[in-house]
């Protein structure tokens, strides 16, 4: 396997006055209760994971879980107290200015919770910003925003200012602007979060648009975990700065691994989140009937098809070969059983 | 019993007032007591002590030092005044070259300073000056006068003013549009035809100078406070002082360390105008979001990007409001710096202002008003300028703003030369309109105010009469008659209870300071001038402000009306009221009631208008009266704003009152008016100044304390 584009070894980021006094007197053993009482708070504690190219990484967690203040270390928008981060192989944490500032200006993007558009800049102008700053010519750098402008169907309101477009728009341009300089890593902190409901569907069937096209690196910040759900390769839990659990979708859901974790897989609808190869069992040579369903449907899509059956379902690749099988049983189990262990 | 659980704060300020009242009639006005009029201070009179500091005899007056605090801090003007002279003549004498004489020459350090710093500035004002009005000087400046013997050739010819009319609507036109172009075409026009162009362009070369200057350190400085915490703790007590210190008062100790001259009035505007600039630029740059600050830096901004491009242009609001600002006390200062010689506007109407030619005044304050005006305009418009990226222009539409100034500047430049054959005898017309040669409406400003003089004589007298006996006298005589003591205990009482131990300390170190300088007497003046003054404005601004908030349409006339008031120099204000009341206390106190008034009601529109929606959509949901839901809702909701609006008011009352001395009153500003043409005026200047700014923060410190508080009490923010 290729070396992971974004790779974190126990970090740690306290702050307050002693912290790193206080985190080396730790001895890797934080708790977040005596370090309180001496006047610090802990916002990461001991996160370790990797993200490899190309994959989604959604980290999910309430409002103070250290979701936030763990994407503004790995973006070295704040300095880590403790552990080690590497992008790309590159130390981050041992970068000087000139390199940080290198690196963001080539490989990094990032979309912001409140847009943070700069307020005198046109649509054009904001997008065309990381561009300038690179110190490409100003011509240039305003053909490529207006591609950009297309890219994310903003075509026509390119001299607008962003106190004249709607939230949903606004964070369209926030996406263009981290797109203009066609970075690998993609940081995405809450940005649908501050939208309407509808807007935020809305944007993030977008988002999985773009994301099929441009295929980036991406760690993606929210507290809401059916966005998490729909959007993640993997979804890392964060909950008083700890990572709680990191894992598939499916597997969060089909084994959480805390109880915390289990409380937010309880309300969601598993038929709507799980895929037929989450639940299939191995190929069986029993009697199967003339129906086969693929093993990247959505279980609620195909159910109906499997329930009308009495036998079991053969599952299939996209090369139509046998992969595995699914009976009715089953179906109703992963979709009403877990649940009622719960109570 | 009941009562004093439920209020316990009524009863505390009920019982200091009762404390201060007790003090006051317990204390005896000593037999030897008499205001001190003109200088009796600095005359020996057999009543006064005398004692020796730093080898200097300091004389007060011995009273009972419950009625008035001995002047222990009089040898601090004194002080100040030799520290001055010291530093200017006998501190660290260096050798310095000297281009004049082509020798070395020994002199103080800070000496030869100041005097480059001033020729520097010399050379800035007259190069613009020159460009404007022709001249040698800077000519001058990179060669000699024998080569300008040797090349009489060699003259800046200077514009004529059709060039610059032309030119500055051509300006206009670039930043804002055809509306602000046209102001400028007329206004200098105006200028031009009544002989005002002379002074007005050396005022306008003055600003020139004085405003970019002010703003570029004042961003700095504004910058620098941001990014470090030493430098804005050093910089906070300044910036404080500066606030209320009337700009009189600054003039004096410049007046030493930098001579008389445009120059000086150069680096005294800065001193007055870079504080606010800073303070805004401060207040700017931490408003903005942090969120927008790590765009910037997740776009690769280096950290001078990201101050040139993302803060300062997010924080641009504030800080063209600062710009504003500096404009602003520009031109007042372009009116006070004549009286140490700068030339100008602000002479011509100081000239006039004292020969009582109301007629005259008035043109050049009109001509004053306008400018600034139109600077203020133009900056305004020029931090909102946008760039067209998609024009696809070619060369003749690009620069067609400077193809048609080179046109005009041909164009002119031929009507000048005709111009010099047509009026062959006397003055060009198309060159420059002499002063003396202009249409003048000052006849008929003057005998329009001889008429409503003679029409409405016996009314305007009796009311100023009236004024006088009835109000203004037994106020006054009542803010004498308190014994300093009493005052002590009721400012210091009232800064407990409102902000604890601490705003007690501090107010109670402002006010001794002022009873223990020589002039306390002059201090309760002035403070009951501005009490009077601030009373009525706020009456009327808060009056004037509610009403036009009751309507959209309204409100935006009125905030529009403030800012074009605000834009006005402070002297502009004493010429209509000088016009009906002549040269009384009633004059100050009128100008000072319209100059205080701006504040007044532009913060109480604010403070109504930051009421939330939602709150007012509850209450008239609720059911409340229109008056229910002003009294009950919007009112308390509006109030801490409104203080703040009460201490803007305090603080341009102050400054009125103190310019008022030149009309003549009997308070601080009058002292400082007469330290200006006193050799050894500098220390006692600076003193006067610093109690005004003193009076200032008392007001500023009770207010702002008691607004947090009751900003915490009701959570916002």
């Amino acid at each position: 396997m290729s070396e992971p584009v974004i790779k974190c070894q126990s970090v740690y980021k306290i702050f307050g006055a002693n912290a790193e006094r206080m985190l080396k007197e730790a001895n890797g053993n934080v708790d977040a209760k005596t370090f309180q009482e001496n006047g610090c708070i802990v916002g990461v504690n001991n996160a370790s994971f990797e993200v490899s190219k190309g994959e989604m990484l959604v980290v999910m967690g309430l409002s103070g879980s250290g979701k936030s203040t763990l994407l503004r270390c790995i973006s070295r928008l704040t300095d880590a107290t403790g552990g080690k981060i590497f992008i790309e192989g590159q130390d981050l944490l041992n970068l000087n200015n000139k390199e940080l500032i290198d690196l963001r200006r080539n490989k990094m993007g990032m979309v912001f919770q409140s847009f943070a558009l700069l307020p005198h800049k046109t649509v054009l102008e904001n997008i065309a910003f990381p561009l300038q700053i690179k110190g490409i010519k100003t011509e240039d750098s305003i053909n490529k925003a207006m591609d950009m402008v297309k890219l994310v169907g903003l075509d026509g309101r390119e001299n607008y200012f962003p106190r004249e477009l709607s939230g949903g728009q606004q964070q369209r341009v926030g996406i263009a602007r981290s797109l203009a300089v066609e970075p690998d890593i993609w940081f995405l902190d809450e940005p649908f979060s501050a939208l309407d409901p509808l807007i935020r569907k809305e944007m993030q069937d977008e988002f999985l648009r773009l994301q099929e096209k441009l295929q980036k690196t991406i760690m993606f910040i929210t507290h809401d975990f059916d966005e998490a759900l729909k959007l993640a390769d993997r979804i890392a839990i964060m909950k008083d700065g700890i990572i709680e659990q990191l894992d598939t979708p499916a597997n969060i859901v089909l084994n959480p691994a805390t109880e915390y974790v289990r409380k937010f897989t309880e309300e969601v609808p598993r038929e709507k989140v799980l895929l037929i190869k989450d639940v299939m069992d191995e190929i069986t040579y029993d009697d199967m009937g003339d129906i086969k369903v693929s093993k990247d449907e959505i279980i609620e899509n195909v159910a109906e098809k499997i329930l009308t059956q009495e036998k079991t379902v053969a599952v299939i690749d996209g090369k139509n070969n046998i992969v595995g099988s699914i009976n009715p049983a089953k179906i109703i189990n992963t979709v009403f059983g877990g649940r009622k262990n719960n109570h | 019993m009941e009562l004093l659980k439920k209020y316990p704060k009524l009863f505390q300020w009920l019982f200091l007032l009762a404390v201060f009242f007790a003090l006051c009639f317990a204390i005896d006005v000593p037999e030897t007591y008499k205001f001190i009029r003109g200088q009796a201070e600095f005359v020996k009179d057999p009543n006064q002590s005398a004692f020796v500091f730093l080898g200097k005899e300091v004389r007060y007056y011995a009273f009972d030092v419950f009625w008035r605090l001995p002047p222990l801090l009089g040898w601090l003007p004194i002080w100040i005044n030799d520290s001055l002279f010291f530093l200017m003549n006998d501190w660290m004498p260096m050798e310095f070259w000297n281009e004049d004489t082509q020798e070395y020459k020994t002199r103080p350090l800070v000496l030869q300073i100041t005097r480059n710093l001033t020729a520097f500035m010399t050379f800035l004002i007259e190069l613009i000056r020159e460009i404007l009005l022709g001249g040698l000087e800077t000519i001058v400046a990179f060669t000699s006068w024998d080569w300008i013997d040797a090349n009489p050739w060699a003259e800046l010819p200077g514009l004529p003013w059709t060039i610059v009319a032309a030119g500055s609507a051509i300006l206009a036109y670039k930043l804002g549009g055809k509306g602000l172009a046209l102001y400028a075409l007329l206004s200098m026009t105006y200028i031009s035809i009544f002989g005002q162009w002379k002074p007005s362009m050396q005022t306008l070369s003055f600003i020139l100078v004085a405003a970019p200057l002010s703003f570029i350190f004042g961003l700095g400085l504004g910058v620098a406070a941001y990014k470090s915490k030493r430098v804005e703790k050093a910089l906070y007590p300044i910036l404080l002082v500066m606030q209320t210190m009337p700009q009189y008062a600054v003039l004096v100790p410049a007046l030493v360390l930098f001579g008389v001259g445009d120059h000086a009035a150069v680096i005294i505007t800065m001193i007055v105008a870079v504080p606010p600039m800073i303070l805004l630029t401060l207040l700017g740059l931490r408003a903005v979001p942090p969120e927008v600050i790590e765009a910037g830096r997740m776009s690769g901004c280096s950290n001078w990007q990201l101050m040139s491009k993302v803060l300062i242009p997010t924080a641009r609001r504030d800080i063209l409001i600062g710009v504003n600002q500096v404009i602003m006390v520009c031109f007042s200062m372009a009116v006070i710096s004549a009286f140490i010689g700068a030339k100008g506007l602000g002479f011509n109407l100081l000239l006039a202002l004292n020969q009582l030619n109301i007629g005259l005044a008035l043109e050049a304050g009109l001509c004053i008003s306008l400018i600034a005006i139109l600077l203020d305009k133009m900056s305004l418009a020029w931090a909102n300028k946008q760039v067209d990226y998609f024009g696809n222009l070619n060369f003749f539409q690009r620069n067609k703003n400077s193809l048609f100034f080179g046109v005009i500047v041909i164009v002119g430049i031929l009507l000048a030369y005709f111009g010099s054959i047509y009026f062959k005898d006397g003055y060009n017309y198309l060159f420059e309109v002499p002063h003396n040669k202009g249409i003048s409406t000052a006849d008929f400003w003057n005998k329009g105010v001889d008429w409503i003089f003679d029409t409405f004589f016996v009314y305007i007298k009796a009311f100023n009469t009236w004024l006088i006996v009835d109000v203004l006298q037994p106020m006054r005589a009542l803010y004498l008659r308190m014994p300093a003591v009493a005052t002590l205990v009721l400012v210091v009482g009232a800064g407990y209870l409102i902000g604890g131990v601490r705003s007690a300390l501090v107010v109670c170190g402002l006010t001794l300071f002022i009873a223990l300088s020589p002039w306390w007497d002059r201090a309760l003046v002035t403070t009951y001038m501005a009490t009077f003054g601030v009373l009525v404005s706020c009456t009327i601004g808060f009056t004037v402000g509610t009403l036009c908030f009751q309507n959209k349409h309204s409100t935006n006339f009125m905030l529009n009306v403030c800012d074009i008031f605000q834009t006005f120099p402070s002297f502009v204000y004493l010429i209509p009221v000088m016009m009906l009341f002549g040269i009384t206390d009633t004059s100050v106190l009128i100008a000072v009631i319209v100059y205080a008034t701006i504040p007044a009601t532009r913060y109480t529109i604010e403070g109504l208008r930051s009421v939330p929606a939602g709150l007012h959509d509850a209450a008239t949901m609720s059911g409340v009266t229109k008056f229910q839901r002003l009294f009950k809702i919007e009112f308390p909701l509006a109030f801490p704003h409104m203080m703040l609006g009460l201490n803007q008011t305090i603080v341009f009352a102050l400054f009125m009152v103190i310019i008022g001395a030149f009309i003549g009153t009997e308070d601080l500003g009058q002292y400082i008016l007469k330290a200006l043409s006193d050799k050894k005026g500098a220390g006692i200047g600076l003193t006067l100044g610093i109690c005004v700014a003193f009076i200032g923060l008392i007001f500023d410190n009770l207010i702002r304390t008691w607004v947090g508080q009751r900003k915490k009490h009701l959570g916002i923010d």
